[in-house]
């Protein structure tokens, strides 16, 4: 335990970095997952059909392999941060497509017949009715997809995107259980620590639709 | 105000017109009652009015003016709508939900927030105490009052209004069409109201639109439905005891039919003299007595003595006296009377001075 804590104080600057890499990319990926999410999922409101195409879709892209689809990209993408994000999107992509559709076709039917029959412009109630009474179930997704993308964030080290997993890899091969512990505890530290920041901006928003 | 001519709605993939060839011309400032069972087709004949749903054929004109000739969405600003499931937005305050209409017409700020207070105001609820709050923390009755205000805000000069009571226990229901009625008496909207309860009907339209599969089957006021049912539709909608309903149209003031009142002291001599005319008839005639100021004192039954009887006047009152508001319809005298097992009531106004004095005898005529 001691010798743990003193590799880490002896290699903090380079964990620093690792820790930094990490949390950028899965958040650079979050941001384009939650913007491409939230449109598809916006769009896919106007068709049923449609919706249920896309959502199967999505959850079948959930299921390739994680090293896989990471490998899959190389030859597209390079090596690096550009196909770790890409990747990171594609897998965090249908949680957030899915609650956003699931929280703008869930709202009361009444609210929305209300809001038609007073006059409101579409525009004015999907921005001003709709996403706001969404918002609980829309953060939801992205606290999944948030707490998915930082595990999985741990594989793109083997692209060379760096993160933390960079140390479990390089442990592993070194036989260095020091280096492994730090990257995994870190991970899931921030993962912990993520997932209770979602949780409490989700009880924030249902209380702000209650 | 509202025409609509000739209008047809066939919904895509049926066969079946919901509404067929109806024609209805609603007056302004008055309440048009659609009535009839689920599927006649008078919610979608009210949401074809603010194009909630659009009309297959025919036209409905609003102000003179086709309403497919103007945006949907100006239609609507100037068409206020209440439902029964309020349709309140949750996730804004009492005050935002009411300035919905005057938010999107772009009202400023001090001017909205004037109206939001006379609205509240108006449909009796304390401002400081709701304004700020959401609708989840409200009763039923007091969200359909919001719902009522929201549909006020603009001032439109029509409502909609979708079984707006409709969710609400019977107790809330009444006292807010109540509430409604008086409203309505100062701000004159014109209103077209929908409502599988042909009681609401009754008290709430001053015409109703009967409805059955699709048509208007009978357009008329309240007393034309009930005394004058079209067909047998109507008359089993109305119900058996319709003669009853007819009660609860007239109001106690209004009532022509009714027995005399005499006043103590005063009509000693005319009193003595009705009293020898009543042997000989031998009704069970009873008569009202006031005191001073029109102050009800109580009945004497008539019947009960004869000439040489001689007891003094004011011992052969029988008391207390029953009053009864001269805004309350005959159905409650009715029930007052019922309740208490006694023969007549006294009319009074806000003062309680006695206007007339209503017996059984009079009921009974009044619905004749």
């Amino acid at each position: 335990m001691l010798e743990l804590f003193s590799f880490i104080v002896k290699r903090q600057s380079k964990i620093f970095e690792l820790l930094g890499q990490h949390v950028s990319m899965v958040l650079t990926a979050l941001l384009v997952s939650i913007i491409i999410g939230t449109i598809i999922g916006y769009l896919i409101t106007y068709n049923k059909k449609l919706a249920k195409v896309v959502i199967y879709f999505c959850s079948m892209l959930m299921t390739i392999p994680s090293l896989a689809l990471f490998v899959f990209l190389i030859p597209f993408l390079g090596i690096g941060d550009k196909p770790a994000i890409a990747g990171l999107v594609i897998y965090t992509l249908l949680p957030i497509v899915r609650n956003v559709y699931v929280g703008l076709t869930n709202i009361d039917p009444a609210v929305i017949s209300s809001a038609v029959g007073m006059g409101m412009t579409g525009l004015g109630i999907t921005l001003k009715i709709k996403f706001p009474l969404a918002l609980p179930v829309i953060f939801a997704g992205v606290r999944t997809s948030v707490v998915m993308g930082i595990g999985l964030g741990a594989i793109a080290a083997y692209i060379g995107a760096g993160g933390l997993g960079e140390y479990i890899f390089q442990g592993i091969n070194r036989g260095n259980n020091n280096m492994i512990l730090t990257g995994a505890l870190l991970i899931a530290l921030i993962t912990i620590i993520v997932d209770k920041l979602m949780q409490i901006l989700q009880k924030k928003a249902e209380g702000m639709i209650r | 105000m509202i025409k609509i001519e000739n209008v047809t709605k066939v919904y895509p993939g049926s066969d079946k017109a919901v509404v067929q060839d109806l024609n209805l011309h609603i007056e302004k400032g008055e309440i048009c009652v659609l009535v009839g069972a689920s599927g006649c087709g008078k919610t979608t004949t009210m949401r074809m009015i603010n194009r909630l749903i659009d009309l297959t054929e025919g036209r409905i004109l609003v102000a003179d003016q086709d309403i497919h000739s103007v945006d949907p969405i100006k239609l609507r600003l100037g068409i206020g709508y209440v439902i029964q499931e309020t349709g309140l937005f949750p996730h804004y305050t009492i005050e935002k939900n009411i300035a919905t209409v005057p938010i999107e017409l772009k009202w400023d700020k001090n001017r909205i927030q004037e109206r939001v207070r006379e609205l509240m105001g108006l449909v009796d609820l304390d401002y400081e105490q709701y304004a700020k709050k959401k609708p989840s923390s409200l009763s039923g009755g007091q969200k359909q009052r919001v719902g009522v205000a929201r549909a006020l805000a603009a001032d439109p000069p029509i409502m909609l209004m979708d079984e707006p009571f409709g969710a609400l226990d019977p107790i809330t229901r009444a006292k807010l069409q109540n509430e409604f009625l008086d409203i309505q008496a100062r701000i004159k909207k014109t209103i077209v109201f929908v409502t599988h309860d042909i009681d609401e009907a009754m008290k709430m339209g001053d015409k109703i639109a009967v409805m059955q599969d699709g048509k208007v089957v009978q357009y008329g006021t309240p007393h034309e439905i009930l005394t004058a049912p079209v067909n047998k539709f109507v008359e089993n909608l109305v119900g058996e005891n319709r003669i009853l309903k007819r009660l609860s149209l007239i109001t106690c003031g209004e009532q022509q039919v009714n027995s005399p009142i005499y006043n103590l002291p005063g009509d000693e001599e005319t009193l003595i003299e009705r009293i020898a005319q009543n042997e000989r008839l031998s009704t069970h005639q009873i008569v009202g007595i006031a005191g001073e100021e029109k102050t009800p004192l109580g009945y004497i039954p008539l019947f009960k003595y004869d000439r040489g009887d001689s007891t003094p006047l004011l011992d052969r009152i029988v008391t207390p006296p029953l009053t009864i508001h001269q805004n309350k319809t005959l159905f409650d005298a009715l029930g007052v009377l019922f309740n208490t097992g006694e023969r007549g009531v006294f009319v009074v106004d806000d003062e309680g001075r006695a206007l007339s004095f209503i017996t059984m005898t009079d009921l009974f005529e009044a619905v004749q």
